[in-house]
Formats: C-alpha cells, structure tokens, sequence
C-alpha cells in the first residue's frame, strides 16, 4: 500500500502530522460545540459527558490525546528544522517526537481508567 | 548466482511492463542488466547512460519502486525474490520506455537562478578560496550534485506542485548563497522562495534519503527557507 519511495521514518513522520492535523481539524470543531453547551445546554452537556466513562470512548480518548500530543511534538520538529541551525538527527527527534506522544496520551489513559 | 533474473521493464510503446530474463551474475549493476536486455533481447529498448562510474547522472531511473542510479546499484542490493522492476524516474516525461525528458528538471534549475553570477571581472585578482573557512565549507556541502534526478524522483511535492523547483534546483541555489563571490544573493533569494519555491517543501526526507551522492538537500531547502525569513527581517546578507 505505501509506495517503496516513501518507505522511510521521516515520510512516516509526514504522514502522521498530515493525519493528526485533519483528525484535529474534523475534532476541534465538535469540542467547541460540547464546550457551549456549557452555556446553552448544561443539561445536555452533562448527558454527553457521562459517555466519557464508558471504556471505548476513553479508548477513543487515548488515541485523541496521542494524535493531539503527536501533532504538537511534530510541529516542534519542523519549527525547530526550519528556524534552528540544521540538526543530521531528524530521525531521532522524529522518533521521540511519537515516544513523547505515547507516554502522554498512557499517562492520560492510566489516569482516565483508575 | 546461475539462475536467470526476472525482471520487468517499462515499455512506453505498450504502456505496460515487459519481462525478460537475464543471466544472473556475481556482480552484476542495474545498468548491466538494462544493456543485456538491449544487447541480447529488444535492441529497440530506449535508455540513458554515458560514464557508468557514477560522476554523469544519466543513467537514474526507478528499481522496484525506488529512484536510483543503475550504475553503481549493484542488482544484489535490490534484488527481491529474483525480480526487479525497472522503469523512468518519476515526476519527469516519458521519451520512451526509461528514458525520461530532463528538460523541466533543468529548467527548474534556470528557474531557481542556478547559475553563479561573478562579482569579478577578468581583469580583477582571482578571489581566493580557502576551504576551510566557515562560509566556503557551507558553499561546498552541496556541490557535489551529479544532476541525476534522483531527489526529483523521490519528492511527493514535486508530484504534487508541477510548479516546485525541487530538491536539486533548490539545493544548488543555497550553494551559491552561501558562496560569499556571487553577487546574486537578492534575486537568487526571491527565486528560491516565490510560488515555486522553498516554502512549498513539506520536509519529508526523500530527497535526502535516495541521494547517491549522500547531499542533504532537505538541509539546503531548510537553510533555505531560514535564510527567506532572516532576509524578509533584514538580517539577511548585505
């Protein structure tokens, strides 16, 4: 399915900050709307966010938190190749850009569950 | 290594890949594997090479999927499950079966104000060149291009913008501005960083990761892209 040229850690890198920032961008605006009915709904508000304890929706979460935590680290990396001096370590700040990301979104996970 | 290689060849006359087998050798490149088949197989097989050591860069085309140049890819580096696929490099006009048009690669080099434009006249002392000095060692970590299209080839941005310079065109633009004897920093600038230019790199590597020369145009294009802003807030070169 991937094609052999872009068989490499910094296309992957591309690919999932494409990714987290469309997922964010389709998010984003149903957060806002759940955010206002704080003030149009509150009844309403607090009817949605009793799904927040089912497990699949802290699943969902978990994987919203890591494409959220990815996409910031990501964005780091690129403003800090384009604007720092140049760095031959891209892999590696690519790599720990996602490790980050994971040990953010099992914190918030761990804590989501206990 | 006896058995014979199978490999599948682009034909741009039937639009469609060709397999032919080949004879297997110890060592053996993709460009030897392409001059069998012309030799022994289909003399009307079309493709481009000229000094097989690696110094031309005619000779660039994909192998199984990935740009490369034929020359100096030894077939057991590549091989998989005895076939290889062989067609043009991407991103450039089909001529026929592997031999793509340069023509846009090269002019995305004019385009990108590649050429070096001389402080100096010939009645002037020459400049001296001393390669260790901080602004030359810039000016030489990207000389080295072959102009083979391999960057072009691996880059999705040029897929995806006909107009984006490129990785080469780009990359040998950061090397004149960094050369402290031309004189077209300005222009060179503008011409780099206009619609076409270095802000449209999306920074994914490839261009870096399939250059034969071991160049990092990805550094070049960042360097670039640093070197538009210092300029826009005037702390560029004077």
């Amino acid at each position: 399915m991937i094609k052999p040229h872009r068989n490499h850690p910094l296309w992957f890198a591309f690919l999932l900050h494409r990714v987290s920032g469309v997922v964010l961008a389709l998010f984003l605006p149903v957060h806002f709307y759940v955010l206002a009915l704080a003030l149009t709904d509150p009844a309403g508000l607090n009817g949605f966010l009793s799904l927040t304890e089912n497990i699949w929706v802290k699943i969902a979460e978990f994987g919203l938190v890591f494409l959220l935590a990815a996409h910031m680290l990501g964005g780091l990396r690129l403003m800090a190749l384009e604007w720092l001096p140049w760095s031959d370590r891209q892999k590696t700040f690519a790599v720990t850009a996602v490790a980050g990301a994971f040990a953010i979104s099992c914190s918030f996970f761990l804590s989501a569950v206990q | 290594m006896s058995q014979d290689l199978s490999v599948s060849v682009w034909r741009s006359e039937t639009n469609a890949f060709q397999e032919f087998a080949v004879p297997a050798q110890k060592n053996q490149t993709i460009l030897d594997v392409v001059s069998w088949i012309q030799a022994n197989s289909d003399p009307t097989l079309s493709y481009r090479f000229a000094c097989r050591v690696g110094m031309c860069g005619s000779c660039a085309m994909m192998v199984n999927g990935e740009p490369r140049w034929t020359c100096r890819t030894h077939v057991k580096k590549v091989l998989k499950s005895n076939n290889l696929e062989i067609g043009p490099l991407r991103n450039l006009p089909v001529v026929k079966d592997l031999a793509t048009d340069m023509d846009p690669f090269f002019d995305k080099w004019v385009e990108a104000k590649g050429v070096f434009e001389s402080t100096k006249t010939r009645h002037d002392d020459m400049e001296p060149i001393i390669p260790d000095a901080p602004e030359r060692m810039a000016a030489s970590a990207a000389i080295e291009c072959i102009n083979c299209a391999v960057c072009y080839a691996a880059c999705d941005s040029v897929s995806g913008n006909a107009e984006y310079l490129g990785p080469a065109a780009l990359n040998r633009a950061w090397s004149l501005v960094n050369d402290v004897r031309d004189g077209a920093y300005e222009e060179r600038l503008e011409a780099a960083s206009g619609a076409g230019g270095c802000h449209n790199c999306h920074s994914q590597g490839g261009c870096t990761a399939y250059c034969p020369n071991e160049l990092n145009p990805s550094a070049s294009i960042a360097g670039l892209k640093k070197e538009t802003s210092r300029n826009w807030f005037g702390w560029g070169r004077s």
